[in-house]
């Protein structure tokens, strides 16, 4: 192949290949704005959300450029182009260094300052600024679901978080048996959950209704199913949820736990009516007895039809 | 008498992995009588895999990798399948157990198999010629590390046929990692492989800083040497202090697994956490070990096919050494959400993104290397292009991951997997496309087809778009990592996207073996009898294709950054030569079978450990260790290239070189 067909060939199909890009990219993208991260229900969401897209943005200022003027210097100097000047030793210039080590250097300074104020800014550990006091929440990873225990109303729910929307909930995380992550994508910051360690998150949902949450670290053969969602709901109706939940129903003693720490997956929300004093500083202190029981081989815990 | 090891361990009632095995001991077995059939072993014994010459190991690691990424990307297909199939109601074909497997295997396979031993496999086949010397400091020893590495990889697969493999992900992180949650022989298949096959990763590292430091020709300085070099040197130096802290990292869990220790347990003062910051001090830069050999091969290929010296050759250097300094730098980024406050963070974070301008440098280098050239397209420059285009976005997410308030929310993520591909892919795997078509005529002496080979780089180039732009959006829906059952229909679009690309991909490496068979067919079309096909700049290019044992008759003389295209301008100018030299007997090592006895050995053991056969285990450890014993009493070691043979094949190189010059000089 001569050199000129070559060039053809490549122009035809960097052609096709944008077309084709431009068709399949436009209307995914456009139907996938409003979702998980980038639909943020809270104050940490939406910050976090706004540095992901002025970042971004500040990238791609440096970065398009970039790839136009690859694909642009390339092909102007193509061996078949006469028109173009060839300097074979031309190897240095002294401003031009100053300026691709300037480029990125300034766009680091700059992302470097996001950088430093955002992870101060939205430090996990710290309470989220409030009138209203924050709910307490304690949160217990188990092989494969989430244990919430609400020390204040004394009750606690598996695979089910309440909150009132527009009050700040303070969490405090660990784990019975391994690493997991816990997340909920539209109210921000994900955070490890690990086995005698506890972590600290501050979140806020200041809109109503149902969210996603799951773990974001692999965990063991359950692990798909160990999702959960939260309620968020105006806060007299969280104080009724509460009242009502007390006293009631299951109970989360010794025995209670202990049923309920078994490896299962794909686990219906439960309310539990009171929990035993100090659990999670148990669990933290692996004063309660780990029960790691891995899944038998060949015997997998199955998605619930319809799930 | 057999440990752990029983008829349980052959998955007879798995179909999957059954009648994989079945496929492999067939063609395994068809493969060994083919070889049997064309009387080929004793030639394969004594040219290959006794050979202590560094091409030949170099071929044969590269040889590795792309049989190891057939297997790693069989693995990658069947996830991308599951998850297209186990949505919603449906739990797809295969169950968490597999599953989980299949992922941990991925990974492990993809970058210390494929990865590793193709990147290694240039830096020996490559190395020792641009620095213009005969072999590596340590020929045998880098037989022995090709070996080791080999038996690792073997131990990875023997997991599909007996037992398991670890289900845990491709770092084994504990407590799940730990006896109690997986007490089955996966882990320790995992462990005991990368065991094995880090001491001959290390040993390369070894061998390598010993020869860019102590061996080059004479007039190479430091910085003379080909940009390859520079990054191979960086490379092999994080090898250096990056894998010992591996091998105790998997140490100390092998010591929990097997002795009950309490490194890593929940119980008994364990602390996991540590494992994590062991595991990432060698994680995080063995990014840049894969990496800085990449861009190696896009120095050499943007000058090379550009007609022109690379641009900033000393702000490349420099770059490249920063990078490899600051690597070490950066691995608390990979725990942001674990509970750091805010300067610890948003010092890594800056850390991480300081990496950032010397790789821009790098890009912006390449771009000035094209700037006032006369490219031309070849294939290799399809990868260095494609390769521009591709990896500036991968460096744009990976800044953002660096970013803690964004990691926060991407972290683990469908985002972080597309972006760990979009520089993996676009960087590192289209760098080694790149150098298989570049220096393949090199190392047989004819050039690859090129209309295949564009084919090939097409199916990756839009196969790993499709296949990992549509993760992103998923990471941003909330989508996290290693799912075997997605419970959200809406996915499904999207994955299933994803599957075709890896589709596509899949085909490209199929087009890549009929690419190189019907190249072996019509060989004589593309003969490289010059060893020059590409107007190269660097020493490789002065001698033969493929080069003698020896390489050079005599050690080449270098004046000036670019050692064979100075030598070759001046020749044209001149019309002729430099005057012959006087020709001198040369001495090369023997070849030894003292790696592969070693390698066998150390497989027995490592599969005797696995399984707790321990009266096998120790046997195999004195046999590894016998074998140096009596390599050590070995009479000679080396062997004399007579003067004569010397002479008569540089006289005829001579000759060929000139009637190649005449041509240059009459065309220009």
């Amino acid at each position: 192949m001569n050199s000129t067909e070559c060039f053809e060939r490549f122009e035809r199909l960097e052609r096709g290949l944008i077309h084709a890009a431009v068709l399949v990219c436009l209307p995914l993208v456009a139907s996938g704005c409003a979702r998980g991260i980038l639909d943020p229900v809270g104050p940490v969401a939406a910050a976090e959300k706004t540095i992901l897209i002025n970042s971004t943005a500040i990238m791609l200022a440096i970065i398009v450029p970039t790839m136009i003027a690859t694909v642009a210097v390339a092909w102007w100097f193509r061996r078949g182009n006469r028109k173009a000047d060839y300097r074979p030793d031309w190897e240095y210039s002294g401003a031009i260094e100053l300026v691709v080590w300037a480029i990125p250097a300034l766009t680091v300074m700059l992302l470097g300052g996001i950088t430093w104020i955002g992870s101060h800014d939205l430090e996990p550990s710290k309470p989220l600024v409030s009138k209203i006091a924050p709910l307490k929440v304690d949160v217990v990873s188990l092989d494969w679901k989430w244990l919430f225990i609400y020390p204040d109303q004394g009750v606690a729910t598996v695979n089910q978080l309440v909150v009132p929307a527009g009050t700040p909930v303070s969490f405090r995380l660990t784990s019975a048996t391994v690493w997991n992550v816990f997340w909920v994508p539209q109210m921000g910051t994900m955070i490890y959950a690990m086995p005698r360690m506890t972590t600290r998150l501050n979140l806020q949902a200041d809109r109503q209704g149902s969210f996603d949450g799951l773990s974001a670290h692999f965990s063991g053969d359950g692990f798909p199913g160990m999702q959960f969602k939260v309620q968020s709901m105006p806060a007299d109706q969280f104080a009724m949820w509460a009242q009502g939940a007390r006293g009631s129903g299951l109970k989360l003693d010794g025995a209670g736990y202990a049923e309920l720490e078994k490896p299962s997956s794909y686990v219906k929300p439960m309310t539990y009516g009171s929990v035993a004093p100090n659990l999670f500083d148990a669990i933290v202190a692996n004063k309660v007895p780990p029960n790691p029981v891995p899944l038998p081989l060949h015997n997998p815990p199955a998605p619930p039809a319809g799930a | 008498m057999f440990g752990r090891l029983t008829w349980d361990a052959i998955p007879f009632n798995q179909p999957i992995p059954l009648i994989t095995s079945l496929v492999v001991i067939l063609a395994l077995g068809g493969v060994a009588l083919w070889i049997t059939k064309i009387k080929a072993w004793p030639y394969l014994w004594h040219e290959y895999i006794t050979s202590t010459d560094h091409k030949r190991l170099g071929i044969m690691y590269i040889a590795l990798a792309l049989l190891m990424l057939v297997r790693g990307f069989a693995d990658a297909i069947m996830m991308r399948a599951q998850q297209s199939l186990a949505i919603g109601a449906s739990q797809g074909y295969l169950p968490p157990e597999h599953y989980n497997q299949i992922f941990s295997a991925h990974g492990t396979i993809m970058i210390f198999f494929v990865a590793m031993p193709f990147v290694i496999g240039f830096m020996n086949f490559v190395v020792p010629l641009q620095l213009g010397v005969r072999d590596v400091a340590f020929p045998t020893m880098n037989n022995v590390s090709f070996w080791l590495t080999a038996s690792g990889a073997l131990l990875v697969n023997l997991s599909l046929f007996l037992g398991e493999f670890a289900r845990t992900g491709w770092l084994a992180f504990p407590p799940l990692s730990e006896k109690a949650f997986s007490p089955g022989v996966g882990v320790d298949y995992y462990l005991v492989a990368l065991q094995i096959s880090g001491v001959g990763t290390v040993l390369t590292a070894v061998n390598f800083v010993t020869t860019i430091l102590k061996t080059r020709a004479p007039g190479m300085s430091y910085l003379r040497m080909p940009v390859f070099c520079w990054t191979s040197l960086a490379s092999c130096l994080i090898m250096l202090a990056a894998f010992p802290v591996l091998t105790v990292a998997l140490a100390e869990l092998m010591l929990d697994r097997y002795l009950g220790f309490h490194f890593f347990t929940n119980d008994g003062g364990g602390n996991s956490m540590l494992y994590m910051n062991l595991i990432w001090v060698w994680g995080h830069p063995e990014v840049y070990i894969l990496v800085l050999p990449a861009f190696g091969i896009y120095s050499e290929v943007a000058a090379t096919f550009s007609g022109k010296p690379l641009f900033g050759y000393r702000s490349m250097v420099f770059a490249t050494m920063v990078i490899c300094i600051v690597s070490y730098c950066v691995w608390l980024h990979h725990f942001f959400t674990m509970g750091a406050g805010g300067d610890i963070n948003a010092v890594f974070g800056i850390a991480s993104m300081v990496i950032g301008i010397p790789t821009g440098v790098k890009i912006y280098n390449w771009l000035f290397t094209m700037y006032g050239g006369r490219v031309r397209f070849n294939v290799p420059m399809y990868y260095l292009i494609g390769f521009m285009l591709t990896f500036v976005g991968g460096g744009l997410t990976g800044v953002l991951l660096a970013i803690p308030p964004v990691d926060f929310i991407v972290h683990n993520s469908l985002f972080l997997v597309a972006h760990f591909h979009h520089v993996i892919i676009g960087g590192v795997v289209f760098a080694l496309m790149a150098g298989y078509t570049y220096w393949f005529p090199k190392a047989f002496g004819f050039t690859l087809d090129e209309r295949l080979g564009k084919i090939v780089f097409w199916c990756w180039f839009i196969g790993f778009h499709l296949a990992f732009m549509p993760l992103y959006v998923l990471g941003f829906w909330g989508a996290t990592r290693r799912m075997q059952h997605i419970s959200d229909p809406s996915w499904a679009p999207w994955l299933n996207v994803a599957f075709v690309g890896a589709a596509i991909i899949g085909l490209g490496i199929v087009l890549t073996v009929v690419q190189l068979l019907y190249s072996i067919k019509t060989r004589d079309q593309r003969r490289d009898i010059t060893g020059d096909p590409w107007d190269g700049r660097t020493l490789e290019w002065l001698t033969l294709s493929p080069p003698p044992h020896y390489n050079f008759a005599v050690l080449p003389d270098v004046h000036g950054e670019e050692a064979y295209w100075t030598r070759k301008q001046t020749a044209i100018k001149q019309d002729q030569l430099i005057d012959e030299p006087d020709y001198q007997p040369i001495e090369m090592p023997l070849s030894t079978p003292v790696g592969v006895i070693c390698a066998f050995f150390a497989t027995v053991c490592g599969f005797a450990i696995i399984w707790y056969i321990w009266w096998l285990a120790i046997l195999g450890l004195i046999g590894a260790f016998a074998v140096f014993v009596w390599y050590a009493w070995r009479d000679e070691h080396e062997h004399i290239i007579p003067v004569e043979e010397v002479r008569a094949n540089a006289r005829e190189r001579r000759r060929i070189r000139m009637e190649h010059l005449h041509e240059l000089s009459q065309s220009t």
